[in-house]
């Protein structure tokens, strides 16, 4: 159906896309893996219209398809789920969804039918949120549910996901599967970009191999293992999938919080984490687990609680306390709450511990270039700004950000959300150095194989409450979706 | 960096030179040593208010309370200094034009972030309040004996160049360094961009906002002075209008009024393309009426050229420049 050819793409400074052959059928789900940088999001600009080749062709049913803008790509039949979300924080889900053709009558926007159409949809996708919620108010899962419900309400014949699945749990994604196969059976083609190798696995029929821009590998998915497409992405082969993890003794109680309640959640939630302890939060999507992090982080205000440190009570009304006590959190949403995008690399490592009165460029810009380097960032130099690079270097930076803040308790919030798998080892080995230099480290996670594989024990939370814990030797996933789950069913509801 | 700095500004920068250019071939005696001094003395206040302005723009605000507010500062440091020759009494009174001003955008700021009330509307109230408060101060009378001394400070040249201007020059570069060089320059920017992230990375927003809005009070104070130091008079109805120049010269000189896009160069630069603008035309005998259409027009070519710079290098993808572009609405 789409057909892609030789395609180019160059940014100044980097060349993103040096020569691309795709091809797409009707009625096939078509995997696109390759590390952060790959190309893999400038390919999908292209063939959605936003990003004009600088070289190449692509022709869609035999004829040459050059789309002047995304219009043009809509018109095609071409729907996207970008990597960034782009929902209107104002307006309601339901306005979201339909924002490109609201129903009308007698001229005037529908409302009654708007709602009905909007809880079809959200049923359809399995978000539990009332149409009329404004965007802003939802966590970042829930935003990325509603992009994906907005390109399936297109109708389109060619629909493109990049990364859709990076914030979801297993329930979400599980859904959306689903729903993807339902289109297949349709006729419809669609192209899936994602990290986690199982679910390319699970789910495409063909797959294509970025790297560094070229396509080195395109293939039927029968008999592609895994390690297969690992070494097709990073060129080498990646020995176990998880880092050991180091040697401790139990430390001292570090951070202690008892009583914590957070509007909107039942709670209260009391916890402790001590010294080289890596603490993983497991639960579903809109379960909490961010909100108490915000909350004992000072970015919202707790409704109670109390929050101790080295066993000293601490208040903690704004970030700037947080930061000060030694506490980070790498917020889940980079692009809204993590990073200035149009400052350079180097501003956004240091902005969490800038001290002082004036700037020092080369300090700043060693820091930067050292953080590099020790997180593979891809980039053009420490001077380009964060807009422009890839989703996955993006969060390089943030983690960058943080790790540079050098802080005693570190709340990370998907830390490796769109980072590709050799990345993703070198994160979780950093992570777990930090433990073992004596932080106490509280990851929250839409992962759980990345939880039960770094973390020491797991909280699982479920709705709002903390309905178990998991010491690493009894992991076990079914246990801990069980627990996930159990604060859903006991009122008697399905999850 | 330095280079980079050029690039960012050089397109007022060819601008203000082909204008100028055009104005010393077709306005009798615009090329003087003369009139040159007279186009300093012209931009004064104008360049002094603009470099507050722009760490308000930056911000993401507005204030359009500075010409009001530079009325009240003349009138009640004026009305303590009448008369009198003491060199204290003078000091005194350059210190609570300044104070005035900065306590008067101190309110700005403060009411705009406590309340979460936007500063165009806040500072719109500020307009007509300080206004006010000026007429009342005065009885809606004019201020005439003013030391000799601050009349000497408003005449005095500096190795040919009036000293009045030496003091925007100083300030805009006090500006350009506080907004390059410190780090509460870069949190300024960084709080335009994406106020979310500098507060999560644990900084307050609110006072780097607040900041901003009492530097923009301060240069309104100094400005007071200066007029004085010109005109030697005050009045409670000096200064109207005066905001909407100073917002004027920041926009030409490239920021934009989302905040975090701009640069005290870019300001600078746009302050004395205007001066020159109006200077040129009124020599050239353009009539009042024409002269504001005309200013009107260069206004509008400037932002819209601006925006279609920044629309091509985003298509470039060029790192821009100095500094920061607008935030962009499309998924990236
Ligand atoms: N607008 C732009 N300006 C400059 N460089 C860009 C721009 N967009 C992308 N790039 C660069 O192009 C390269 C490819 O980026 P792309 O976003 O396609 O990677 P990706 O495969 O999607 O990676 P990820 O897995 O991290 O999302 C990167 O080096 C990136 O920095
Ligand atoms: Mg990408």
């Amino acid at each position: 159906m789409m057909r892609v050819t030789g395609l180019v793409k160059r940014f100044p400074g980097v060349v993103a896309l040096d020569g691309v052959d795709l091809d797409i059928r009707a009625g096939e789900i078509h995997a696109l893996v390759g590390e952060n940088g790959a190309g893999k999001s400038t390919l999908v600009k292209a063939l959605a219209g936003i990003h004009p080749p600088d070289g190449g062709s692509m022709t869609l049913d035999g004829r040459p398809y050059k789309p002047g803008s995304a219009a043009d790509g809509l018109a095609a039949g071409i729907s996207v789920v970008h990597q960034e979300l782009a929902l209107l924080p104002y307006l309601t889900v339901a306005e979201n969804l339909f924002l490109r053709a609201l129903p009308r009558k007698a001229g005037v926007v529908d409302r009654r039918r708007l709602r009905t159409d909007a809880a079809a949809l959200l049923a359809e996708i399995g978000l539990d949120v009332a149409p009329d919620t404004p965007v802003e108010r939802l966590g970042i899962a829930q935003m990325q549910l509603v992009e994906i419900a907005k390109a399936i309400s297109t109708e389109a014949r060619l629909l493109i996901m990049d990364e859709p699945t990076a914030t979801l749990t297993s329930r979400e994604s599980g859904r959306l599967f689903g729903i993807l196969r339902g289109l297949r059976e349709r006729g419809v083609a669609i192209v899936y970009i994602s990290h986690h190798l199982q679910e390319v696995l699970e789910l495409a029929d063909r797959v294509t191999v970025l790297r560094n821009g070229r396509s080195v590998v395109s293939r039927p998915m029968a008999g592609v293992t895994a390690p297969d497409l690992v070494r097709a992405m990073v060129g080498r082969d990646l020995a176990q999938e998880y880092p050991p993890l180091p040697e401790r003794a139990a430390g001292e109680e570090m951070l202690k919080v008892t009583g914590l309640r957070v509007s909107g959640f039942d709670g209260p939630l009391s916890f402790s984490v001590r010294a080289g302890e890596v603490v993983g939060f497991a639960g579903l999507v809109g379960a909490g687990r961010t909100e108490a992090m915000r909350a004992i982080f000072g970015a919202d205000t707790a409704l109670a609680g109390t929050i101790e440190l080295h066993g000293r009570k601490v208040r903690v009304r704004h970030p700037k306390d947080a930061v000060r006590h030694g506490i980070s959190l790498l917020t889940e949403d980079r692009k809204s709450q993590g990073l200035v995008l149009d400052l350079p690399i180097s501003a956004n490592v240091t902005l969490a511990k800038l001290r002082g009165a004036l700037l020092s460029f080369k300090r700043e810009r060693a820091l930067a270039q050292q953080y590099g380097s020790r997180l593979h960032l891809r980039s053009a130099g420490v001077s380009q700004h964060v807009r422009t690079l890839s989703g996955g270097n993006q969060q390089k930076v943030v983690l960058a950000k943080w790790l540079n803040a050098g802080s005693d308790v570190l709340i990370v919030d998907e830390p490796t959300r769109g980072i590709d798998v050799g990345a993703k080892y070198e994160i979780h080995e950093l992570l777990l150095g930090l433990a073992a230099e004596g932080k106490a480290l509280l990851v929250v996670s839409s992962d759980l194989p990345e939880l039960m594989g770094i973390c020491d024990r797991i909280l699982v939370f479920s709705r709002g409450k903390i309905a178990g814990e998991v010491a690493r030797a009894d992991f076990d996933a079914e246990h801990i979706l069980t627990l996930a789950y159990s604060g859903y069913l006991k009122n008697g509801e399905k999850p | 960096m330095i280079k980079r700095l050029v690039l960012g500004e050089a397109g007022i920068g060819v601008a203000l030179v082909v204008l100028a250019g055009f104005f010393v071939l077709a306005a009798p005696n615009f090329a003087t040593e003369q009139n040159l001094r007279n186009i300093m003395t012209q931009i004064t206040l104008n360049t002094v208010l603009a470099v507050g302005m722009t760490f308000v723009i930056l911000v993401g605000g507005i204030d359009l309370s500075v010409g009001s507010s530079m009325a009240l500062c003349a009138v009640v440091s004026g009305t303590m200094m009448a008369g009198s020759s003491s060199p204290a009494t003078l000091i005194g009174a350059i210190l609570v034009s300044v104070l005035v001003g900065g306590v008067v955008g101190w309110l700005n700021g403060f009411i705009s972030e406590q309340w979460r009330v936007p500063s165009f509307i806040v500072t719109l109230a500020m307009l007509n309040i300080a206004r006010g408060a000026a007429e009342r101060y005065t009885d809606a009378a004019t201020i005439y004996n003013l030391p000799a001394a601050l009349n000497d400070f408003g005449t005095l040249t500096l190795i040919g160049i009036p000293a009045v201007f030496w003091v925007a020059v100083l300030l805009a570069g006090a500006g350009w360094f506080v907004l390059s060089r410190t780090v509460f320059g870069r949190l300024i920017y960084a709080t335009g961009n994406n106020e979310e992230a500098v507060r999560l990375s644990g900084h307050k927003t609110s006072r780097i906002k607040i900041a901003a809005f009492v530097i923009a009070g301060f240069t309104v104070g100094i400005a007071a002075i200066l007029y004085m130091a010109r005109l030697n008079i005050a009045s409670p109805i000096l200064g109207q209008g005066y905001e909407l120049n100073a917002i004027a010269a920041v926009v030409i000189g490239g920021a934009s009024l989302m905040g975090g896009r701009g640069s005290m160069v870019g300001t600078f630069l746009g302050a004395c393309l205007l001066g020159v603008l109006t200077n040129g035309l009124l020599l050239m005998g353009v009539s009042d009426f024409e002269r504001q259409i005309i200013t009107g027009l260069v206004i509008l070519v400037a932002v819209v050229l601006d925006a279609y710079r920044l629309r091509l290098a985003r298509k470039l993808a060029v790192t821009q420049p100095a500094q920061p572009a607008a935030p962009n609405p499309v998924a990236s």
